[in-house]
């Protein structure tokens, strides 16, 4: 017996992007059911290294990060916890006169759009942050960037859109999307069948076959990004840590265990993902080269998860190039925990206004759609891509 | 014709006749055990030098456990047995092994999982007071060290091990306070007609019972724990009996409610569970030869489902003949079928002893808001109640996620069967429908500076 419901605008997939467009749309009154396959921000929202974070960016997501800053000031308003979120700063090291002029480059680029950059030498370091290791070069410190629990934020957006009348649905698995002319009708299954007006792509890595089932393929691959945690050691450090490059990256949480990510897992199916043996080794060996104090601490757990990446690094977001109505938010890299909430707010505009208040032409998807598709069996890029570059 | 490299987790009563089965038939198995010495929990052995005689450290059972200790003593020129080696990792046909520090690939064809078990605990207020143990790690103190957990010891909980345990510790000196059963006489009673098809093991039961009781022990039954009490260390228990409270002086607890299968590895490997019913657990499937759902694995002993180790060294043997007919070899079929008979005995025993000590199933429920559940993180159970009703988590990985539950050092492995049972109770399911937690790598924790070599030994199959 198929479920029929009737809305305005329906979003596919729950992460911290579906859920915060649920939020945003509303919060000004529009109708909406989201369908999410598991449990709302289980997948790469839930489970990625928790930075927040601005600086590494490039300048196309200025706007867009500058906006999700503001948006993460205002969490407990947003989603009714804290979400341990710390503004403890961003540190990002160079370990060559080279990545120092780099971090320089990336100073003078993006003044103006509030980070305050502050470049430390070698000797500022060892003066703040005694317990990096010897071989740094300098480092650039953006003091209100900071790191959160992205295992209670990305969860809590799914409920809050819920208290405010969102209709979401977990363990729903949508099984086709289509325009029939008039309305959009979402099926999941013989079970549940929506139709509504608009319709808002937000599933993820699993996003790129909605967009192909609309005439719109892209190359949109899934990557497994590579994160560790230690036990609880005692408080050294507040400051998240990335390095120039990527490679690698840490930041410790208040109850002491340290989460440390570099490198990638496994892909262990369609949908699934494994920290996968042959990284683990590298990612021990960097981790104590960058932390020495973690020479005689313990590692109690390895893991990764799904995330969606676009070969230039930056998300589809904004309308379907084909059909009327349907938005696209997906392919964040593995690095859209900090902008999410901010790519949600743009959505709820998209349907809302009609159009975003912050620049997003950079994210459109004729970028890719155009390019007869050559860019689908581009292989994946050979430079290191981590949560924390470029 | 295909190399067969056999590799046999765990070196107790089931990995240990594994190993005789294959090196019956010309295989070289290697035995990774992360024990220094092979006997396996039930079966431990103590440290070199420690001159007991085996008939004091296991008494009743000294036979067997001379039997397992001297096949494997005899088996070891034709094994390659790797005491001290935590297997912290598995995917593909490849172990990670960290052994003195160094953590070393360990390729394999077949694998036979015989990786034990640990302690069922549920948490009662106090249970963190300096003094209390589970049954298990109170026995392997008296095992392995000839030490005991105090001088004046409460035991308490259900199945066979609280008699046994209690009567171990009285002949070895210490003074048993009381036997606190959870179970009722009536169950025991109840499970009688079962029982009489293992009259050997009823007859030590009632032994020990008979024992304890000349002895002048306390045995009471229908209990339920109220708390421990003590700050530094136990000064004493009470405890729930016919509506009535009444306290014991002790300084050391020992409790437990039967055994907890060790999967991590199963899980690791991809291997399919089902919900055990009689174990109210988690357990790989398998069929009757010990195969799990994955081709070349194989799980025996307590770490396939709780059946003691008598069904351990049985199950060992059957898998690893099921591990010869898969890969061609000379197998004893006729064998095979003797030890799928007296399993199945077996196990309708285990069905008697379920009825007769079983499962507190309202304890969970009892449990008061502010014990803790997950000692590595800290964690209550009214923090997962409260996470249960405020965010709709249903099931145990979310719980893990919104609480912390099982996230820590012993990534579950000691909490997990507790939590699962308050979150069923909270929300209203059955144990069977919240779930089990998923698990990833490192089964225990390694420390990071492990060396790692990056490539397994070749493998040709």
């Amino acid at each position: 017996m198929t479920q029929r419901i009737e809305t305005e605008v329906a979003i596919i997939g729950g992460g911290i992007v579906g859920a915060s467009a649920a939020l945003f749309l509303r919060r000004q009154g529009v109708p909406v059911v989201l369908l999410e396959a598991a449990l709302c921000g289980a997948k790469a929202s839930g489970v990625n290294y928790g930075g927040v974070r601005r600086q590494g960016r490039g300048l196309e997501q200025m706007p867009l990060t500058q906006r999700a800053h503001e948006l993460w000031g205002q969490l407990p308003e947003l989603i009714g916890i804290d979400g341990e979120y710390v503004r403890s700063g961003h540190l990002k090291l160079a370990f060559s006169d080279a990545d120092m002029a780099l971090l320089e480059a990336y100073r003078d680029r993006t003044r103006g759009f509030g980070m305050n950059l502050e470049l430390l030498d070698r000797r500022a370091l060892s003066q703040r942050f005694g317990w990096l290791g010897q071989n740094v070069a300098g480092g650039s410190f953006c003091p209100e960037d900071g790191h959160a629990n992205p295992r209670l934020v990305s969860p809590a957006f799914g409920r809050a859109a819920s208290a405010l009348g969102a209709d979401v649905r977990e363990g729903v698995r949508v099984t086709s999307a289509e325009h029939d002319g008039s309305r959009f009708i979402v099926r999941a299954g013989d079970e549940l069948e929506v139709r509504s007006r608009y319709l808002l792509n937000c599933a993820g890595a699993w996003a790129g076959r909605y967009a192909e089932s609309f005439g719109e393929a892209v190359p949109e691959t899934a990557i497994h990004p590579l994160m560790m945690v230690t036990e609880p050691l005692p408080v050294f450090m507040h400051v998240s840590l990335g390095v120039q490059g990527g490679g690698i990256y840490a930041r410790q949480v208040a109850r002491g265990n340290c989460v440390i990510g570099g490198g990638r897992g496994v892909s262990s199916g369609p949908d699934l993902a494994r920290p996968g043996r042959a990284n683990v080794g590298a990612l021990m060996a960097n981790a104590t080269q960058l932390l020495p104090v973690l020479q005689g601490a313990q590692v109690i757990r390895f893991w990764t998860g799904v995330e969606g990446n676009m070969p230039d690094h930056n998300p589809v977001l904004g309308p379907s190039a084909k059909v009327p109505g349907l938005f696209h938010a997906f392919g964040l890299s593995g690095a859209g925990f900090q902008i999410g909430p901010a790519v949600g707010e743009v959505l709820s505009e998209l349907v809302v206004r009609g159009q975003s208040s912050i620049p997003i032409d950079a994210f459109r998807i004729e970028r890719y759609t155009d390019a007869a598709h050559g860019a689908v069996a581009r292989p994946e890029s050979v430079r290191e891509q981590t949560l924390e570059s470029p | 014709m295909s190399i067969v490299m056999p590799v046999i987790i765990g070196a107790g009563p089931a990995g240990v006749r594994a190993a005789q089965a294959l090196v019956a038939q010309g295989l070289r198995p290697v035995i990774l055990d992360e024990g220094l010495r092979p006997g396996g929990q039930i079966y431990r052995q103590p440290p070199p030098g420690f001159k007991r005689s085996k008939s004091v450290l296991y008494g009743f059972e000294h036979r067997k456990a001379k039997a397992v200790h001297d096949t494997m003593q005899e088996l070891l020129s034709q094994v390659d047995y790797r005491p001290g080696s935590l297997v912290w990792n598995a995917e593909g046909k490849t172990l990670d092994v960290l052994r003195d520090g160094v953590s070393t690939a360990v390729p394999y064809t077949h694998l036979i999982l015989a990786t034990g078990a640990t302690d069922r605990v549920l948490p009662f207020p106090g249970w963190l007071t300096p003094g209390v143990y589970t049954l298990g790690g109170s026995q392997v103190a008296l095992k392995f060290q000839g030490c005991a957990i105090g001088s004046s010891v409460v035991f308490m909980g259900t199945g066979p091990l609280l008699y046994l345990v209690a009567y171990q510790y009285a002949k070895a000196g210490a003074k048993v306070a009381a036997v606190l059963d959870t179970s009722r006489f009536g169950d025991r009673l109840a499970a009688l007609p079962g029982m009489l098809r293992a009259p050997g093991l009823l007859a030590k039961g009632l032994y020990y019972m008979g024992w304890l009781r000349a002895h002048g022990v306390p045995l009471h039954s229908g209990v339920r724990p109220v708390a421990v009490h003590g700050g530094d260390r136990v000064t004493g228990l009470s405890y729930r009996q016919d509506g009535q409270t009444r306290t014991v002086d002790c300084d050391a607890v020992a409790y437990g409610l039967a055994l907890r299968s060790e999967t991590q590895l199963a899980s690791l490997l991809g291997c399919q569970f089902e919900f055990n019913t009689r174990d109210r657990n988690w357990t790989p499937l398998r069929d009757a030869a010990g195969r799990s759902s994955v081709p070349g694995i194989y799980v025996a002993g307590d770490g396939a489902a709780i059946a003691g180790a008598d069904a351990a060294e049985l199950s060992g043997e059957r898998a690893a003949l099921a591990l010869l007919e898969d890969t061609a070899a000379h197998y004893d079929a006729q064998r095979a079928q003797v030890l799928e008979a007296r399993l199945a005995a077996n196990s309708r025993v285990r069905d008697a002893l379920e009825r007769a000590f079983p499962f507190p199933v309202d304890w969970a429920e009892s449990i008061a808001d502010d014990t803790v559940i997950c000692r590595c993180e800290e964690v209550t159970a009214g923090t997962l109640r409260h996470a249960a009703r405020d965010t709709g988590a249903q099931e145990m990985n979310r719980l893990k996620a919104l609480t912390r539950v099982g996230m820590g050092r012993c990534q579950g492995r000691m909490c997990g069967t507790a939590a699962a049972e308050v979150l069923a109770h909270a929300v209203g399911r059955k144990p069977a429908d919240v779930g089990r937690l998923r698990n990833q790598p490192p089964v225990k924790p390694i420390p990071v500076r492990v060396v790692c070599l990056e490539r397994p030994e070749k493998v040709s199959t």
